[in-house]
């Protein structure tokens, strides 16, 4: 283990002494011409050190009595007590068996602009089916066409029979969509963005990631192991303040500086709070500080911009000072997975050594099929958009009225949190109370929900809230008729 | 100048040759010291091991008796073998990758003085300045290698992924950089795709249902499953899983991929200790290292140095504070798709019950393909399901679905449901999919009234030995378990990857061909995913083809003597 830790350590990456060799063999990075790259690059001593050093490790290797660190003097007799005695914890603490909330409500049928729970009709404020495109006709009928064609499954991973027609023109229609050179596919939303970032982030390298970012974000982050600097949702100074700092740190050491790669990660609308990134300041900094930068698009992909281009649109930036794009297919667009797009230079890259695409059975067909329909509808009904802009807008001005909760999301944004005005501070307490109006407005016909989060593994716990979604084919007086119930509920228990 | 670059360059080529020469052996002592026998004389024995439970290998062949653990007494005496590698052929192998190594070097060189076009995508000119993205030899391999046999993967098909598929055809006409499509097919017997069962269809009763159900339900959910994300559907197919796997209860995930790297986070924590087979597929060791906790591995299927490492770490507790561990789970698979070789479970229940362990059970391609009634590796060893605490699978294999479960304890489940990342942050399971779950599950439980499901897991069983036996009585070296439906057959040098991946196409046979690095360096090797939808005629035929394969490229090295 020793000489493999100093052998890892001549690699410009060094890997994880404990999983090295799965790593390798499942990481396609095992590449031997890291090692001459930098010894292309490095000066005559260093090319003598090294080889002093690999003479070292051959010694280690083949002239040393190998002894056992771990050896303990204790008798056998000893160790068969200290096995006997052991007793492990249980798998999983102790839980009360209640089901939870997503558990307990059962819908039948689609979940459109009103969903049948547990038997009975409610109008739908949860499902982020936000152009209806769940129950589309359309989009049906070309996901049925696709399992006569070609079944359900796709029974194998992309590079082993898994790729089929349909993939490669969901790909080329994603990438023509956001007017980028190239777009990859994946299986589900989650693993896209998680899967994307530990594909270029890598130890030794620097992330500033908004602290309000989602969870799969989170996740893809923490899996590239690079040093990772949170900034203040939202704030840019406080960003630029972490910048500088990191411009102090390159001038103490240039020669890492100058291998460290670093990456902006932010939401086009966050997830977690409904608000939008300023993308402009963004993107300045970016150029300002040589940082590449990131957009999770899950919710501004079909959403944003007069074509639902997302948030580049939005702010009528250019596609080609964002880096990567990456969102899901799943809420605009109804159907499952998601997708990376940029330049060919940077998502083709993913093809090898995106975990979730090359280890994991491709897009079952019949969703991609649906996903093209829905994008040729997305790209065909501008008014659509619009629509659901405006429902978002005046869903917003109606929310704000009601007394006693406060909507932190922006106004433009499909999803709208609803928070406490007044917080004991006890983030229990605050469920308990927002329990108790989702509920409320549960029995009286409104589904809603607080958006749930698993404590103890996000990085910041955002405030408790109710997260409400405008679904475009929503009637007004649906929309009207639940915010009543809402000022109901609040009155009655607040 | 440019003389004096020119020299420096050679001087640094020449060097770095030797010291690449060195690092390749280096690397392949490792991976051989690491994941092979345990005796580093005999570095290219087999992954068995002699341990208390297994008779003492034979020239290179590894026997493990299973037949005292066997519920089913019927079943015979069952065989695992890793040939050994010609020393001469690994020589050979490894010139190969050197020669491939050394006009890399060369293209690179010629292509950095700008003597050859580079065709590979650039960067924008508005990053000018920044950290490259990748250092320029970070993508060696693929530039180098990969690239001259691209066309032996990422095939694209248009049509179902059955015992049969139809091949889009595709030509390149800057050497594997862009492909473009001929706009003609090519018609394959496909023994490439997981569909173990058949249930790849585009009619019958799966096909139908998931197309009512695309009527009923749509495709999306918009929501995960703690928001409003359960059907009514979910929970009817939940049961039926339970039913099926024989324990009380279960819980569904959209991928199989998500489910092992968001679940074992959850269930791992800091003072854990997670024990993992060495070659444990990728989104189980992505789940461990996600889960904050000690990783310790051991050699594949090497049930001696599993115990060791079991014994120290009860013995000698957490490493520096020697706190005692507050839990140890083993994370093992059912079947390892690249190895084709058997979990040896029932050995594995009993060093988890003796040192108080908890196992995790990674069923992905032995569901539905193992076992008289497609229960897996559990029924396979008749071992009770209620032994293993966490069983994994996936449906996008046997089922021809798509997405994970995980299923155990009425309290394992309940605390997922709570607090598995996905059932929190992950939009639920199509309800096609599920109902292709359903109905699928619903054959193979004999529920609908016919014997389908049961002819399809003994046509499976039945393809699967025949194809092994006869690859074998034909001198290939074939790895893994004689009841394994995955077969991988060595091909050794990498040059033989792209010939056999493309000579079998042109003849008619869709194969999945894997080098380096998904293998160790000198076991390159075609994999073989037989299939109940294959018939008697089609294995011959696909049987004849790798025969005539096999002849042309030299590929029968086996020196085993046959029976
Ligand atoms: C052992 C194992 N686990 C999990 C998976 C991933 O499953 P899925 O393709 O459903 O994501 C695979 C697939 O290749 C596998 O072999």
């Amino acid at each position: 283990m020793r000489t493999e830790c100093i052998f890892y350590a001549l690699l410009n990456r060094s890997i994880d002494q404990n999983l090295s060799v799965d790593y390798l063999r499942n990481n396609f990075l095992f590449n031997p011409t890291d090692i001459i790259d930098g010894l292309a690059s490095a000066p005559a001593y260093h090319l003598i050190f090294e080889a002093l050093l690999l003479i070292w490790i051959v010694k280690l290797l083949f002239f040393t009595k190998t002894f056992n660190l771990a050896k303990s003097d204790l008798t056998e007799k000893e160790k068969h007590a200290l096995i006997e005695e052991w007793q492990p914890e249980p798998l999983i603490p102790e839980v009360e068996e209640e089901n939870p909330f997503g558990f307990k409500n059962k819908f039948t049928g689609i979940p459109g602009p009103t969903v049948c729970i547990n038997g009975k009709e409610h109008i739908n404020l949860t499902s982020l089916n936000f152009l209806n495109m769940i129950g589309n006709k359309e989009v049906e009928a070309s996901a049925i066409d696709a399992v006569r064609k070609y079944g359900v499954g796709s029974c194998g991973p992309r590079g082993f029979y898994g790729t089929n027609s349909i993939h490669l023109e969901l790909e080329e229609n994603l990438a023509k969509f956001m007017n980028c050179e190239e777009a990859i596919l994946y299986a589900y939303g989650f693993s896209t963005v998680a899967s994307a970032i530990p594909a270029y982030a890598k130890r030794g390298d620097v992330l500033f990631v908004d602290e309000g970012v989602c969870f799969p974000v989170q996740k893809g982050v923490e899996a590239s192991r690079s040093c990772v600097k949170y900034f203040k949702h939202n704030d840019m100074s406080d960003l630029e303040r972490l910048l500088k700092e990191q411009a102090a740190e390159d001038l103490k050491n240039p020669r890492k500086a100058k291998v460290t790669r670093r990456f902006f990660i932010v939401e086009g609308v966050y997830l977690n709070y409904g608000d939008i990134c300023p993308l402009p300041k963004l993107i300045e900094l970016k150029y300002k500080y040589k940082v590449r930068l990131f957009i999770e698009e899950s919710l501004s992909f079909g959403v944003l911009g007069d074509t639902g281009r997302g948030i580049t649109q939005h702010f009528n930036c250019n596609m080609e000072d964002v880096d990567m794009v990456c969102a899901n297919l799943e809420y605009a667009v109804g159907s499952i997975g998601g997708f990376c797009c940029g330049r060919s230079f940077v998502i083709d890259h993913q093809r090898l050594s995106g975990l979730g695409y090359c280890f994991s059975a491709s897009l079952p067909p019949l969703l991609a099929a649906g996903a093209i329909t829905a994008l040729g509808i997305i790209d065909s009904s501008g008014d659509k958009l619009e629509n659901l802009r405006s429902k978002a807008s005046s869903f917003h001005q109606m929310l704000e009225s009601i007394s006693g909760v406060c909507v932190i999301s922006d106004e433009i944004s499909p999803v709208k949190h609803l928070m406490l005005s007044k917080t004991n501070g006890d983030i229990n307490g605050d469920r308990l109370l927002l329990q108790k109006i989702v509920e409320y407005c549960m029995q009286n016909g409104v589904a809603v929900t607080q958006a749930q989060y698993i404590d103890q593994f996000e990085y910041k716990v955002p405030r408790p809230s109710i997260r409400l979604a405008v679904n475009v084919d929503l009637p007004q007086e649906d929309i009207k008729a639940a915010v009543d119930v809402l000022k109901a509920a609040t009155k009655a228990l607040l | 100048m440019l003389i004096n670059h020119l020299s420096h360059s050679i001087i640094v080529l020449i060097l770095n040759l030797a010291i690449l020469g060195m690092y390749m052996d280096f690397i392949d002592a490792l991976v051989i010291m690491q994941l092979r026998s345990g005796k580093s004389g005999s570095k290219l024995a087999s992954a068995g091991a002699q341990g208390d439970f297994i008779a003492e290998p034979k020239n290179g062949i590894k026997e493990n008796g299973f037949s005292k653990h066997h519920a089913t007494p019927s079943k015979p005496k069952t065989l695992e073998e890793f040939e050994e590698t010609p020393l001469i052929l690994a020589i050979f192998t490894y010139i190969g990758y050197g020669l491939l190594v050394l006009f890399g070097y060369l293209r690179d060189l010629t292509r950095r003085y700008g003597l050859e076009t580079t065709l590979q995508s650039q960067e924008t000119p508005k990053n000018h300045g920044f950290v490259p993205l990748y250092q320029s030899f970070e993508s060696f391999y693929t530039r180098n290698i990969y690239r001259r046999i691209r066309d032996c993967w990422n095939r694209p098909i248009c049509s179902v992924p059955g015992a049969k598929t139809t091949l889009v055809n595709r030509t390149s006409d800057d050497f594997g950089w862009t492909f473009s499509n001929t706009g003609t097919t090519t018609e394959a017997l496909n023994f490439g795709s997981y569909n173990y069962l058949g249930f790849a269809e585009n009619c019958g009763p799966c096909a139908d249902a998931a197309i009512d159900s695309i009527r009923e339900n749509g495709i999306g959910v918009a929501s995960s499953r703690l928001e409003l994300g359960s059907s009514s559907l979910h929970s009817k197919c939940e049961e039926l899983i339970s039913e099926f796997l024989g324990v009380d209860s279960s819980i569904i995930f959209g991928m199989g991929f998500g489910t092992n790297a968001l679940n074992i986070p959850v269930l791992g924590g800091k003072g854990t200790l997670l024990i993992s087979d060495a070659l444990n597929h990728a989104s189980l060791v992505l789940g461990a290292r996600l889960a904050n906790s000690t990783i310790k591995v051991f050699k594949h299927n090497d049930l001696k140095h599993l115990e060791e490492i079991l014994r120290n770490a009860i013995v000698n507790g957490q490493p520096r504070s020697h706190r005692p561990w507050k839990k140890i789970i083993i994370i093992v698979e059912g079947i390892y798709s690249m190895e084709g070789s058997i979990v040896k479970l029932p050995e594995i229940i009993a060093l988890k019950k003796k040192y108080k362990a908890y196992l995790y059970l990674d069923e992905a391609h032995s569901i539905g393909a193992l076992g008289l009634t497609g229960r897996g590796v559990v029924e396979y060893y008749g071992c009770n399901p209620k032994d293993i605490d966490i069983l994994m699978g996936t449906f996008t294999k046997s089922f021809g679905s798509a997405g994970g479960y995980i299923a155990g304890s009425k309290k394992l489940i309940s605390y997922l449901r709570k607090n598995s990342h996905s059932s929190a942050y992950a939009t639920s399971v199509s309800p096609p999919l599920i109902q292709q779950i359903y109905t699928s599950m619903y054959t193979i439980m004999g529920k609908d009234g016919t014997d389908d499901g049961k002819n399809r897991i003994a046509q499976l069983a039945k393809n699967a030995k025949y194809f092994r036996q006869k690859l074998k009585e034909l001198g290939f070296i074939i790895y893994g378990h004689e009841d394994s439906p995955v077969v991988p057959l060595l091909l050794f040098m990498p040059a033989k990857v792209g010939a056999f991946g493309r000579e079998m196409l042109k003849r008619g046979v869709a194969t999945v061909v894997v080098g380096f690095p998904a293998t160790p360096i000198i076991e390159s090797r075609a994999r073989f995913c037989l299939s109940a939808a294959h018939t008697p005629q089609m294995i011959d035929e696909a049987l004849q083809t790798i025969n005539e394969v096999g002849d042309l490229l030299k590929l029968k090295y086996s020196r085993r003597t046959q029976h």
